[in-house]
Formats: structure tokens, sequence, C-alpha cells
């Protein structure tokens, strides 16, 4: 038996950190960043005595995922209580939805080499963070800061259908770029905003039964969640191969070493003792809301993908980086209503625009101009009145003072001359002043020419419109 | 009895109590016999009842999405046992 | 002796503060003479905040002479059982392992009082965490019921039942969970009112069981409980549990008697196993209430012999996971010397709970567990709606119940420690109600013949409070019952 004898199976739980201002069960600020408990109050504490109190923006993203993922969304949903002991969890347990979760029964289709394939999505639902516990490497003792305890999170948790760790890494893709145009989450894998965890299983191909799964954690980048899967299917294959068997367990991916590692301390096989949540009633969700958020749903990003193809007349790949975040997207379409050679303007995006966020930092809405202002720069480069490599110093300028461009143009004394009569004054004054070298051109020396080019640019101080200039001098020197 | 000493033992693991073999036996002589007092429960027919979580069906509360000042770091660490700037200190977990 | 002032119930001293017979600070004075005087005996505080309390009623005198409009109780001393967070002064739930906790925020129904003028004199003694019906499983000391000091005051709110018995303070809250206040009531001759669960704000009272634990009032006489009640029977945005529905005006009608009103009688609660001297008070009451104007009948509870197996299912859950922030981590007691912190957790709370807390919370994670689940908790909430439904049945025919608020009179300190079960038996009357979310209350209807009180229970509809503290005073009104003070 070989390692294609074998099909793998795996299901991703994806917890995504909500963007709402405030946490899910207080009013303490979620923004990252704080020093320790300082975003903290007697709730999320879990001091004697408090109660949570819903934040209904939570309710309202939930509900947004869950239309978006084609999700059936319950009028009636439970909270429940998840126990355990952890520093890290002030109450010793966790508010969230076991039995009865806002959203169930929803999809996500992924493109994976041109080929589409529908993932299906179990559930939906909310819950809360827990804090961060930091091991101090001095003592022995750990550091518990919960800033981070009841920032509200959404669990989204896929049916196993996921066949191949690029599989994986699509879906993850695909559904953080949802999340993200939804504008509930920030896509952050690094500094854990959106998590994902993996269940792993292998069975001989053609079988019905799964086989024991693993669960797989700590890989915070799309690159480590491929090498996870990747070497977890390969140790259970060989595992199964020699006669053993996979054990249920949860294994950490060290990022050092690249194996999985079994976590430890996890003696007794974690018993939650889930129950309903006594201090929070059931949650309705009325029809209206669910119709408003309907209404209020952005375009998705596959379909705005293709409306850029087709209404753009743009390639994937453009359209690709165009639409990887949406805020760009829309400043690209607002200028494209000032601007109709869309291929043009896709370039200075692509070019010129992201090199300039990439260098000197920002993002699309940090942006000192608007986007009207670009479209008067391409248009101002297209009638000649400045040259192209003019025009990206413009932008440059544009992008740290904010100026318009006819401001930074006339400023720096930028503009090009594409007076033809100037242009031909200057070609005839640069010929006449130079005969030894027309002589030498008409004999045959054509590398003069770029002699004259430079000449006649000196005159106009650099201004000359290099097309016109070169039409003159071909025309006059023969 | 109701309940064994592996069943006493691993409840109060669960519940974070250490407790003396001299109370392990005495707890599982007294929770059996409260829980053999429970077995009565059994009698009665729930086939078709709903269980109550809640005793008043209170409609949901909901809190707008307003961030309201945090309380005083000091304030939150003021009862900590132990601290280290403004975190809480724990014993580490020992494997 | 007390002084007549002591002596006066809450309204009265109001009418007395208004004409300025006396002051606030002088009640005040007068309450902390009557606690260095008895407490010692009685040991129904567990800390006496002094200062606080002659502050506030130096504010409360201040406000009367400015003659700007008071509340019916400004400045009138109160009590607090040490479940309820005081910002500033410690709060302990009577356990060991809150010792020297300094809360930094009110509960709600602390900040109303404070709002509405009331002195509070201290932190009364209570049975840990609220699990316990005689004040002996306090972390620190019992309570001595005041009518014979060689009996419990009942609990878990034997504090405040006792401080308000013998005229230490004028009124107190405490909570009742499965009878908390109202038992301590009954063997105190003091009223105790459970409201609707929902009536009054949960936050900032630490919890025992979070869909039983309603905070309750404990007075000497009627009017009074309707008065505190009013205080303090507001809605919070803080409590998701908190009933939106504004509460009536609890003394509106309460002098109205009970001509027209249908009572009933369960005939369950008249099971053996109840003191003969509290069957005669209690079915005297009735045939009382008859005369006055009530309709008296028989009712059926069928359920009611499986409450007491139900809320010793449900309340131990909620309570094992209440419990679970009590490790050491972030305040309260800390077990020194643990190796890791697993065994910080296990030590902490071995040192800082007592055996019955314990011997709940392991009941409650049994209850709960993988594989128990079905057959214990999620029975027993089935069993609730049933034992709900009885209640609710019934109240289609009456308007309220009767019947004995404790199968017995106070019983001796020691007497039922040995043997959980017949401690937990204490309360097979006033668990019901808890378990329907209905309003409670207990009144005094006698003496035994050895001059301990007898409390007479009133049950009835979700939020109609003002029915109960109606049919309450028509009985009060007939006998002096209230007028009697303990030997202390």
């Amino acid at each position: 038996m070989s390692a294609s004898d074998y099909e793998s199976v795996i299901g991703l739980e994806v917890h995504a950190q909500l963007l709402t201002r405030s946490k899910i069960f207080c009013g303490c600020s979620t923004q990252f960043g704080a020093p320790p408990n300082h975003n903290t109050c007697p709730v999320c504490l879990g001091l004697p005595g408090v109660l949570p109190v819903l934040n209904k923006r939570v309710v309202e993203f939930a509900v947004r995922a869950g239309l978006a993922l084609g999700c059936s969304i319950r009028k009636t949903s439970v909270w429940s209580r998840k126990n355990y002991f952890y520093p890290d969890l002030p109450k010793g347990y966790q508010i969230t939805q076991y039995d009865l979760p806002i959203c169930e029964r929803g999809r996500l289709t992924i493109d994976l080499d041109g080929k589409a394939k529908e993932i299906r999505i179990t559930r939906i639902h909310m819950e809360e963070d827990a804090g961060k516990s930091v091991h101090d490497p001095s003592g022995g003792e750990s550091l518990v800061d919960l800033n981070r305890a009841g920032v509200p999170l959404l669990e989204i948790v896929s049916e196993p259908d996921i066949r191949s760790s690029e599989e994986a890494a699509e879906y993850l893709k695909t559904l953080r770029e949802v999340l993200v145009y939804l504008g509930i989450n920030d896509g952050n894998m690094e500094e854990g905003s959106f998590r994902c965890d993996a269940n792993v299983s292998v069975r001989r191909k053609g079988a019905k039964e799964l086989g024991q799964r693993t669960e797989l954690k700590n890989m915070n980048s799309f690159r480590f969640v491929r090498q996870a899967i990747d070497y977890e299917i390969a140790r259970q294959i060989a595992l199964v191969e020699s006669g053993g068997k996979v054990v249920q367990e949860t294994r950490l991916w060290d990022t050092q070493r690249n194996v999985s590692r079994p976590m430890r301390s996890k003696e007794d096989a974690h018993d939650y003792r889930y129950f309903p949540e006594p201090d929070l009633p059931a949650l309705h969700v009325a029809d209206a809301l669910i119709e408003e958020v309907r209404k209020s749903l952005p375009e998705l990003p596959k379909a705005k993908a293709q409306r850029f193809q087709s209404q753009y007349g743009l390639a994937a790949y453009d359209v690709k980086i165009l639409c990887a975040d949406p805020l760009l997207a829309d400043f690209f379409e607002s200028a494209a209503r000032g601007y109709s050679d869309y291929k043009k303007l896709s370039n200075w995006f692509t070019g010129e625009l992201l090199r300039l966020l990439n260098e000197e930092g920002g993002s699309i809405s940090t942006l000192k101009f608007p986007a009207s202002q670009l479209a008067a720069l391409l248009a101002t480069v297209d009638k000649g009145e400045i040259s192209a490599s003019a025009g990206k110093d413009v932008l440059g300028e544009m992008f740290r003072s904010g100026k318009d461009p006819a401001a930074i143009i006339a400023a720096k004394g930028l503009g090009q001359v594409s007076d033809a009569a100037v242009i031909e004054n200057a070609v005839n004054e640069v010929i006449a002043k130079n005969p030894s070298e027309v002589e030498k051109y008409r004999a045959g020396k054509k590398q003069v020419f770029g002699f004259f080019v430079g000449q006649v640019m000196k005159a106009m101080k650099g201004k000359g419109n290099p097309g016109l200039i070169n039409d003159f001098l071909r025309k006059k020197l023969g | 009895m109701a309940l064994s000493l592996e069943e006493v033992r691993h409840v109060a693991s669960l519940a974070r109590l250490s407790l003396s073999a001299e109370e392990e036996e005495r707890y599982r002589h007294q929770l059996s016999a409260i829980l053999e007092a429970m077995e009565q429960l059994k009698a009665v027919n729930t086939d078709q009842v709903e269980p109550t979580s809640h005793a008043i069906a209170v409609e949901g509360m909901l809190r707008e999405d307003v961030v309201v000042p945090s309380m005083d770091p000091e304030k939150a660490l003021a009862n900590a046992p132990a601290r280290v700037g403004t975190s809480f200190a724990v014993p580490k977990i020992i494997e | 002796m007390t002084p007549e002032l002591l002596n006066l119930s809450m309204l009265e001293l109001s009418t007395k503060l208004a004409r300025r017979e006396t002051s606030s600070v002088e009640v005040v004075r007068a309450c902390l003479g009557r606690i260095e005087q008895v407490d010692g005996k009685v040991k129904a505080f567990l800390r006496v905040d002094a200062k606080g309390a002659l502050a506030a009623a130096e504010s409360s005198d201040a406000r009367r002479k400015s003659n700007a409009a008071l509340g019916p109780l400004d400045g009138i001393p109160v009590g607090l059982k040490d479940l309820f967070l005081t910002e500033g002064v410690e709060t302990t739930a009577g356990s060991k392992i809150l010792a020297g906790f300094i809360p930094p925020y009110d509960a709600t129904a602390v900040e109303l009082l404070k709002g509405a003028g009331l002195p509070i004199i201290g932190k009364t003694n209570q049975d840990e965490f609220a699990m316990g019906s005689s004040t002996e499983s306090s972390g620190f000391f019992p309570t001595h019921n005041p009518w014979d000091l060689s009996r419990t005051p009942g609990g878990s709110s034997g504090g405040s039942a006792a401080a308000v018995s013998c005229r230490e303070i004028f009124g107190a809250l405490g909570t009742d969970t499965g009878g908390s206040i109202r038992q301590p009531a009954a063997m105190t001759n003091t009223v105790g009112l459970k409201p609707t669960y929902g009536r009054v704000s949960r936050f900032g009272v630490i919890a025992y069981a979070s869909s039983l634990d309603q905070v309750s009032p404990i007075t000497r006489t009627v009017r009074d409980a309707a008065a505190l009640l009013q205080t303090i029977a507001v809605h919070d945005p803080r409590d998701s549990t908190s009933s939106a529905a504004p509460a009536p005006d609890y003394l509106a009608e309460i002098e109205g008697g009970v001509a027209g009103m249908k009572l009933g009688v369960p005939r369950e609660y008249f099971t053996e196993g109840i003191d003969p001297e509290v069957e005669r008070a209690v079915r005297s009451a009735a045939s009382e209430l008859e005369k006055l104007g009530a309709k008296v009948v028989e009712v059926s509870l069928p359920h009611t012999r499986y409450a007491l197996a139900t809320y010793y299912l449900i309340a131990p859950a909620e309570a094992s996971s209440n419990l679970a922030r009590y490790d050491g981590a972030r305040y309260g007691l800390r077990a020194q010397g643990a190796k890791g912190l697993r065994e910080m957790y296990s030590q902490t709370r071995a040192a800082g709970f007592g055996p019955e807390v314990k011997r709940r919370i392991m009941l409650g994670t049994y209850a709960l567990s993988a594989g128990y689940y079905d057959a214990y908790y999620l029975k027993a909430q089935k069993i609730r709606t049933l034992i709900r439904q009885d209640f609710l049945e019934a109240f289609k025919d009456v308007d309220a119940v009767l019947s004995p608020t404790s199968p017995v009179t106070a019983f001796k300190l020691g007497e039922k420690l040995d043997d959980p079960l017949a401690m937990y038996l204490v309360d097979v009357f006033t668990l019901p109600c808890n378990l329907a979310g209905l309003p409670g209350m207990s009144i005094p209807c006698g003496f035994s013949a050895a001059g301990l009180p007898i409390g007479l229970q009133i049950l009835g509809r979700h939020f109609d409070e003002a029915r109960l503290l109606r049919i309450a005073r028509a009985f009060e009104r007939e006998h002096d019952f209230i007028r009697r003070a303990p030997p202390v």
C-alpha cells in the first residue's frame, strides 16, 4: 500500500474575531494592543456578581456571515456554558452556543486549478474569546492579560469535505476574503484575529467509514496550514501502514521543527459539561433583522471579480489584485467613473499605487487624495501635458501631501510642452546651431539622432513632449 | 452505593477540589445517599415535556455596540494575590 | 433593654424622622449600640461599617434639613447579606475563599438603596455562598436565633433575619434561591418576601444558582416589606434576566383586604414530618383568612414531592459552574506553596470552601458530566416544567396558595449537621416556588409552646406581589405577632 491508496478527510474550524467596537457581553473596547488589563471591567474580568449583556452588533454580524455563506438562520438560538479551568478563562466557563447555533447548513465554493468545489458549512455560532496567558521566561509564572477576554468570535465549522492541504488553504483564503468583504473580520492570521484548527483523518480510498481524526492547532499562516496538514496526513498513513492506530488527540504544529506534536497536559479528555446559560435568555432573531441584513450585504468577492472582468474587460490576473481588498476595488471603480481606459487605469493601480502603499505605508482608507484626482492625473498624461514618468512623480506627491495634481504640476513646473509650434521652433534652432551634426546624420550616422533629441530637450529644459520632438526631428533631418 | 471512589475522584478532579482520603470516603457516602434520593425522578414520565432553563421568559435585551470606558487597571488588580505590572501572575502549568 | 426607637417599623420611623422627632444619626447610633449589646451572643454580623453608616446618616439628616424631597425610607438603617457586593467594603459571601475581597463596584440593589438614602449598617452572616438552611455553613461562625440562642435562625440569610428580628437593624436584603429568606423569616418572627424571578436585579449579587436566585427584602412588618421592595424593584440593563415590566405601587392597595379572593391550600404540603404545632397554626391562619372574606379551598400540586430532588440537581449544577471562578487566580484566597497551576487551583478551593459547598459543587459537577446530563440535569429541568405547570393550573382556580413556610420551628445548632439530607428537607415547602419563578412570602402566624416563631407562606402568580402583600397585611392586622420581640 502506498500513500496514493489513501484518502485524507479534512474538516476546518475557523475562529474569527468580529470587528465590533465593544466586547460581546460588556462595553469594553476590542482594540488590539492596549497594555495588559487596560480594556477590562468587572464583567469581562469575571468578578463575583457580574452578568453578561449581549452586543446586538454581534448578532448582526453573525447573520451577515450566515447569509453570505448560504446558511439558514435559526430564529431561536440558545447560549450555553462550556466549563473548564484555565487562567485565561476568568469565569471558569466560556459563554458559547452548543446545541442550537445561530446559523446552519451553508456552503462555500472554492476554485482550485480552474475547478470549482463546494465545501459544506455545518454551522456558525457566536462565542466569547478568552484572554491571553504569557509564560514569563524569567520566573515560574504565567502572566495573564484579560484584554482579549470577551472579544466576540464567530466559529465557522466546515463539514469534512476537504481532501487535501491545497483545498484547505484555498477554503481558508476564500472564507477569509468573504469575511473581510463583509466588514466583520480583518483577516489577520499572524495577529490571531483569524484562526484555524484542522480535523484530519485518513482512510483507504473507497472506504465508507471515517478514520480516527486528530485535531491540529497553531497554524497561523496558510503556509503552515498546508505544511501541517501534509505532515499529519503522512504521519497517519505511515502509522496505519505499520499496523498502528491513530489516537484521538490534539496536536500542535511546531513551526521550528516542522512537525506536529501532541499537546501535553490533556489529562482526562475534556468534559465541558455544557448546559444552557441561565443568565441569557434564548436569542430570537426577527425576520425583519434578517431582511435588513440581507439587503445590506455587500457584493461578495466572486461576484465582484466576475463583474470586473466583464464590465471593465480586465484580465483575471489584474482582477485578482484589484479585488483582493474591497476598498481598493471601490477606489478603482470610483476612478473608473472619471476615466475610461480601464486597462491603463488598472496598470497604474497594480503598478504605481500599490508600490506606493507597500513602500511608504498606509492603506486605501488613509489615502490623502480622492479617486477623481487620480482620474484627472491620468487624463493629463493622456493629453500630453506631462510625461508618464512625470506623472509617476506627481502621484507620489499626491500620496504624500494630498495636494491636487494641477497644483503639483504647476509648483514643480512639470508641465510638458506639447505646443507643436514651440517644439518646431526649438527643433529648427538646434538644427541651425549644429550644421556639422546634421551633415553626419544625413551622411548615415543615425546614432547622432540622440544628440539632437538631447539638445532639443536641453533647450526646452526637459519639458518637451518627446513624441513631438522625435516627429519634427525626423521630418526636418530627413 | 450510587457512587464509586473512582467516580468521586473523577468529579473532584473535574471540579479542582483536592480531597483527603477520609473526605473522599465521607463524600462518597453523602453524595450516594443524595443521589439515591434523586432516583425517584425516574418515575416521572417526561417524554413530551420541554426542559425549563429560564424561569421567566424575558425578551432578549441587547446592548448597542458602544464603547464604555474600562475600569482602571489598578482597580482590576486590587484584589490580585500576585501580579507583575498590570498582569495577573499565576503559577505555571506543570506538565 | 431595647430603646423604644428600635422597636418601630421602618415606616413608623419614617414618620418620626419626617416630624424631626429623631434624626438618622441618632437612629444609626441606636442600632450600633444595640449591636454592641447583643451581637456578641447573636452573631448576626460579619462586619459593621459604623463609619459608612454614620456618614450616610449625616447626609440624610442634611437632606431632611434642607427640605429636599425625600423617599420614604431615607435615613433608615438596613443591613445586607454578605452576598451583595459593596464597593470598598469587604464582601465574602460567608466564605473564607473571599476573605479580604474588596469589591470595586456596588450591586445594583445596593446602588438603589444608597440612592434612596438608606444607611447600610453592615454585612450580615449567611451560609457560605447561600448554600444552607441554618447559617451553620458560614465559613466564619454560626448565627444564633434571638428567640433561643441555642437554635439556628434558619438559612441561608440567617444573619439578616436575626439582625432584623432582634432590632439591630430595621430591615435587610437577603437572597432566596430555595427558601433562603422565607425560611429564616419563619424561624425569627419576621416578614420575608421573595419576589418573582426577574423582579429585582441580580447584578452584583454573588451567584449561587442563577435561574433561581432572587434578591429578597426581610423586615418586621408587611408594609415595610412593600416599601423596601419598591426601592429595589427596578429594571436593570446590566441584568439580562431583569424584567422590563414596571413595578406597581405596592402600598397602594395593601389595606384592601381579602374579600372576594380565593386561596388554595395544597394537600401535598401537609405531609407527615410537619410539626403538629406548625400545622395547627397554619390551618388556623387559613380559617381566619376565610373569616376575613376569602374563600379557602383545597388544591393539588401533584409534583410537589419531586421538588426537592429537582432543586438539588439544578441548583448545585448551576452553582458548580458559578463557583468555578473562585480559583485563587485573580482575587480571594490563594493557597501558598502549590507546585504548579493545577495544584494551586485544587488546594485553594479545598482550603477556601466548606463541606456543604464542596458537596454541592461535586453533586452539580456530577449531574452535568458526560453520561449523566440526561438522567440528572436534563430530567430535573423537565420536572421543573411540570412543577411550574402545577402552579399555573392551580392559579386558574385560586389567586394565591397558603402553606407552612417550614415543616419545623427553629432547630438546635448542630442538630442536622451530620445528615445533609435531613437539612435539605427543611426546605420542602419553599423550594417549589423558586423552581417556578413565582413570588412567595413568609409572615409570622404564631408561636409554638416553646415560644418559637411559626411562619405562614403565601405564594402567588408571577408579578402579583401586590396581592401577596395585601393578603399578608389582612392577616397581620388581626394579630400582634409583629410586636413581640425576642428575649435577647
